[in-house]
């Protein structure tokens, strides 16, 4: 990634203060995002993405909160800017698409008029008839049919694939640098998911946006992302190119998200595979990695936290946090049989 | 929209009838004594009975009864009997006090409620909630036999600020009426007050956790349009039905004891003095008029309704 970093975060830590303690929902987290780069952060239900995702842009923010890190929007800190430049910046600068587009919008205005209250939110000058216009313009770029007309419809005439078009539309109203889509495409039909997914891809193409996608689901992020950060229990287990990530991954916990894709390539298994137990409490961490208790690879080492680094010799931006040395997890990697696609030919890998 | 006001409008309709029905029934059927007996009131002669019986034609079949008594009450022929005067008349004189004191309390309780209730929404946990919340709580547990009487004793009595009971019409007197409407108003009002600022607060603190709300703030909106464009607009919506059925039964019978406490002479008024001399014709009327508000303003509520929230809608949209 040669280009300057838009979006530039450095050990992003979030807490919330519960009745049980201090949940560390998101625990030094840290990554650069180009203009025109795709990252995707990928992690299972409780993970802490979508909380680093709405703390970058203040969406976090109570009483309750103990943010820490910082996170730079274009040299600008967002972490310490006061609620008002927070409020400018949401829209105008990082748009924000979010995963269920059947409630995501409110049920009771057209979809019209609220992208065209998102415009005139941050412009005031634009008058009515303008903004209107310009939901027209969006409307047709997001591939909606019979835009003029379907402004004035309700949420609730829209199919799920065409509102979460609209919600990208909003999300691209007000030509933000930044997109952030979380989960843009799980409450869609697989169908659907392949057609939001192209979307997406031709405006980060087409407009130079940098996008993060955050999803649970490793078939939308091998369609799309430049890069990947996996995520567990709040912290970055692994990072790395997609390429990398997919064909070479390092930390058991990647492997078993691979492996519990389903693969149309391969003999069906008798069952998905899975990973066994669930991720632990927040709030009652296992000392060390906090993937021990349910990784089949623990060993002596792993009650020692591992630091997320370069570990391979020839990926210095392919970071891990497993105690495990290369070869092992090859070795390993390979008895489970099922991790991995096959590397193309000029990925000297595995 | 058209279509669905329709269809509103004819279930009304039907509601009434089936309203009659009951009201026939209870009236005239169920009772195990002659009904002309009952109509006639308590010191009846037996000429007046025998003349009632063959008025109202109870030898006649059930059906035959019932219809002749829809026709007495739709044609104003509905009589009290001692001394004889038409219900109809008496209603009619009581209904501008009776809307005066229902729609100007109604007006009160709703703004006052909302205003409270989003105060405290949006202060939820503050001071200023908890305050309004114990306010709310004594507002809700005064009865109201409780609290005119120490009004009346300490804002007419004692300061002479208002007038001691009565009604002025608004027409002879605007500001007379509004002097005399004021205690009558926030007696009726001050239950729901109470009642109404705790549902806002709760349905706003609901909708303020959905997903639409967060992607207002996403999309950069002020604190304040997020609360009233999306949290308010949207926790309206079950006040509105809310509303309707409360205001519905205000006039139809909450009023009742507002309108004895203050000596308002309107149709609760009316309704309290005729059960007191048990004569069954004003009941019955009151009764037939107190349903029709009810069922009218929630038609109305249900049509708003349909306005606040476009789902409802369902007969004007394609599916």
């Amino acid at each position: 990634m040669s280009a300057a970093p838009i979006l530039s975060v450095r050990d992003l830590r979030v807490g919330f203060a519960t009745e049980g303690g201090l949940l560390q929902a998101v625990d030094k987290v840290s990554f650069d995002l180009a203009p025109g780069e795709v990252l995707a952060i990928v992690g299972e239900s409780g993970s802490g993405k979508s909380v680093t995702a709405q703390t970058m842009i203040g969406l976090t923010r109570s009483k309750n909160a103990r943010i820490e890190g910082s996170v730079k929007l274009d040299g600008e800190e967002l972490l310490d800017a006061d609620d008002a430049t927070m409020r400018r910046l949401r829209g105008e600068k990082i748009g924000m698409v979010f995963q269920d587009p059947m409630t995501s919008f409110n049920p009771v205005y057209r979809l019209g008029a609220q992208i065209v209250e998102a415009i005139r939110a941050h412009q005031e000058d634009v008058g009515k008839d303008q903004a209107r216009r310009r939901v027209v313009e969006l409307f047709e770029s997001v591939g909606i049919p019979n835009a003029e007309r379907r402004i004035d419809d309700y949420p609730h005439e829209f199919s799920g694939g065409m509102r979460q078009r609209a919600m990208i539309a909003m999300a691209l109203a007000l030509e933000p640098e930044v997109l952030i889509a979380d989960e843009p495409t799980t409450a869609l039909d697989v169908t659907i998911q392949a057609q939001i997914l192209h979307l997406l891809e031709d405006l980060n193409r087409e407009r130079g946006l940098a996008t993060i996608l955050i999803t649970h689901d490793l078939g939308v992020v091998a369609e799309v992302a430049d890069r990947v950060l996996v995520m567990y229990a709040g912290r970055v287990v692994e990072e790395g190119t997609l390429d990398e990530i997919f064909y070479d991954p390092q930390h058991p916990y990647t492997w078993g998200l691979m492996g519990s894709l389903t693969r149309l390539d391969r003999p069906r298994p008798h069952r998905l595979p899975q990973i066994a137990g669930s991720p632990p409490s927040l709030l009652d961490l296992p000392q060390g990695c906090p993937f021990r208790p349910r990784c089949p690879h623990e060993f002596s080492k792993c009650t020692e936290y591992p630091a997320l680094e370069a570990r391979l010799p020839d990926a210095p931006d392919h970071r891990d946090r497993c105690w495990l040395n290369p070869d092992q997890k090859r070795e390993k990697r390979q008895v489970e049989g099922q991790i991995g696609l096959e590397a193309p030919e000029g990925v000297p890998r595995g | 929209m058209l279509r669905f006001i329709a269809r509103r409008l004819v279930g009304m309709v039907l509601v009434l009838f089936v309203v009659s029905l009951i009201v026939f029934l209870i009236f005239n059927v169920i009772p195990n004594s002659p009904p002309a007996q009952r109509l006639a009131g308590k010191n009846a002669t037996p000429t007046l009975v025998k003349s009632i019986e063959e008025e109202w034609g109870f030898d006649e079949s059930l059906p035959k009864q019932y219809v002749t008594m829809m026709k007495k009450v739709f044609t104003g022929e509905l009589i009290q009997y001692s001394p004889r005067v038409p219900v109809d008349d008496r209603i009619k004189e009581g209904i501008p006090a009776t809307l005066s004191l229902s729609i100007g309390a109604g007006i009160i309780w709703l703004a006052f409620g909302l205003l409270l209730g989003y105060l405290a929404a949006i202060r939820a946990g503050g001071w200023l909630d908890r305050t309004l919340t114990g306010v709310a709580v004594a507002g809700i547990s005064i009865p109201v036999f409780l609290l005119a009487p120490v009004l009346i004793y300490f804002l007419t009595y004692k300061l002479e600020i208002f007038p001691n009971g009565g009604y002025v019409g608004w027409t002879e007197d605007p500001w007379e009426w509004l002097q005399h409407m004021i205690l009558p108003w926030f007696t009726l009002a001050v239950l729901s007050i109470g009642f109404y600022s705790r549902v806002l607060r709760s349905n706003m603190l609901d909708v303020m956790n959905e997903d639409y709300v967060r992607t207002a703030r996403a999309k950069g909106l002020s604190e304040r349009k997020v609360m009233s464009r999306h949290v308010l607009r949207n926790s309206l919506i079950p006040i509105t039905t809310l509303f309707g059925l409360d205001f519905g039964a205000t006039i139809a019978g909450t009023a009742i004891i507002t309108e004895v406490l203050f000596n308002i002479e309107g149709i609760g008024l009316y309704a309290a003095e005729s059960i007191g001399k048990l004569e069954l014709p004003p009941i019955m009327g009151i009764t037939l008029y107190g349903a029709f508000f009810v069922v009218f303003i929630n038609a109305l509520v249900d049509i708003a309704y349909a306005y606040l929230d476009p789902r409802v809608r369902l007969g004007s949209t394609a599916r």
